[in-house]
């Protein structure tokens, strides 16, 4: 279980996370939605401890962070084991191969042989379809290809949760399927998964409980079906300013 | 003129191989160090600890001297105030080394802008996903940032290199016996000013070819990943 109590990040001119108070359950997936610099982000790279909160208490599972005192890097360590990261613009590493990019975690942070390593990432490929890509370097792959290899890179370190940060804004509407069919695989066999996106399909069929972020604030925490089917009137506007 | 130049040759050749060479490659060698560990002080802030900060920014603006400094001033200037000025202090170096000193620190200065301007081409988000991974600020500087930095840094090291083999000349104005010292000693003895020093230019440009070669496969390796066009 995360558990984040009166988190709050201050910028220079804004208050990107204000007072924030919320839970994601283990097992499920949390999707969460929220305009264009609400603050949605920052709050899912807080988790990696990518973005520093200047106060609030964060726990996970058994690991406590109070954001108030200077951390230690071993702290740093210890929670950036328990949860991986995919980023919008996936951000693998240019001069290894794709079996190099999976495996550079699991060998120099997890200290696997690279026997196991290599195994383990030949399996993880086979699962987002992409066996047999594995001595080729990520510039000769598609956007989709790689948003790909990069959930496999996450996965290989066998974290608690996996970090999602609009991880399918970056790629055209097939691709992106390709890419949501491999989170939707992920939520239905437990991954404990975090999703920041703006896809509200799949918000509303795969996540288990929405968080709606706007200023800085949580303005909403709840079920996909109380989300869509009785929004707030705020909610209603933002739901419907997607439309066209 | 045949004979001259079979029986010069082989001993500006030689005076290359024993002084030209080892002053370049160990200069290089100890410039790139310096440069490496100037670039990270420069490119870095740690956190925390006031005290340390403080001295941290006092090193780094020791070293912003030192860059400045051995930019500011010729390289002839340089090796003169190192073997004749500093004895007068009681600082004494033998000439080679005095010439392994100066030629370091000049590198370094100059290549330490090379890898400074290198590291911070690659891109934040290299640090981030190698940070996500769990990596430490050591693995992921050596393992993620370092060997494409390297790629970038390649073609101005060399230029700095290449420079450096011709510099090495200006070791002759302080009794080292290279090349160009050599050819000066043939010169005098047989009045081919025109012949020596045409010999011991033919000398240089043939050690720098091998190295623009070189340079020019190390290049193709370390770009492999890169994709020209598009799939």
């Amino acid at each position: 279980m995360i558990k984040l109590e009166h988190v709050d990040k201050q910028f220079a001119d804004h208050h990107a996370l204000n007072d924030i108070n919320v839970e994601f359950p283990e097992h499920e997936t949390t999707v969460i939605l929220g305009p264009s610099g609400a603050g949605k982000s920052t709050l899912l790279r807080s988790l990696n401890l990518l973005e520093r909160p200047q106060s609030g208490i964060y726990q996970i599972n058994d690991e406590k962070v109070d954001f108030s005192q200077e951390l230690s890097t071993s702290q740093i360590l210890r929670v950036r084991r328990k949860t991986g990261m995919v980023f919008q613009s996936w951000n693998l590493f240019p001069h290894l191969t794709i079996l190099q990019n999976i495996t550079e975690g699991p060998i120099h942070v997890l200290k696997q042989s690279k026997q196991e390593a290599e195994a383990n990432a030949t399996k993880l490929l086979q699962q987002v379809g992409l066996d047999g890509t594995q001595h080729r370097y990520p510039s000769q792959l598609s956007g989709g290809q790689q948003q790909r290899i990069s959930i496999c890179r996450a996965l290989a370190m066998d974290p608690e949760y996996i970090l999602f940060d609009e991880p399918t804004s970056a790629l055209d509407p097939e691709l992106e399927a390709q890419v949501l069919h491999v989170l939707l695989t992920l939520a239905q066999s437990k991954q404990s998964m975090i999703v920041v996106t703006h896809n509200m399909e799949f918000a509303r069929r795969v996540a288990t409980k929405i968080i709606f972020v706007e200023d800085g604030k949580v303005e909403f925490d709840g079920t996909p079906s109380e989300f869509f089917d009785h929004p707030t009137d705020r909610i209603h506007a933002f739901l419907n300013g997607m439309q066209f | 003129m045949w004979n001259t130049i079979v029986n010069s040759t082989p001993e500006i050749f030689w005076a290359g191989i024993k002084f030209t060479i080892p002053l370049t490659l160990i200069s290089f060698a100890i410039g790139f160090v310096i440069a490496v560990v100037t670039a990270l002080v420069r490119t870095s802030t740690p956190k925390g600890n006031p005290v340390v900060a403080g001295l941290w920014g006092l090193l780094k603006l020791f070293l912003s001297f030192y860059v400045w400094l051995f930019r500011s001033t010729p390289l002839l200037v340089q090796l003169f105030i190192v073997f004749f000025g500093l004895p007068n202090i009681g600082i004494q170096f033998d000439a080679f080394s005095a010439g392994i000193i100066t030629f370091s620190l000049n590198t370094g200065a100059y290549c330490s802008e090379t890898v400074r301007g290198a590291i911070s081409s690659i891109p934040d988000s290299q640090w981030e996903a190698a940070y996500s991974i769990g990596m430490t600020y050591r693995q992921v500087l050596f393992r993620i940032v370092f060997p494409q930095a390297l790629r970038v840094a390649l073609p101005p090291l060399s230029n700095s290199f290449i420079g450096l083999v011709k510099d090495t000349s200006l070791a002759s104005s302080i009794t080292i016996l290279e090349m160009f010292m050599v050819s000066q000693q043939i010169a005098a003895k047989n009045y081919e000013p025109l012949l020596m020093y045409s010999i011991v230019a033919v000398v240089y440009a043939v050690f720098c070819t091998v190295l623009s070669v070189a340079q020019h496969y190390l290049e193709r390796y370390m770009s492999r990943y890169v994709q020209v066009t598009g799939e």
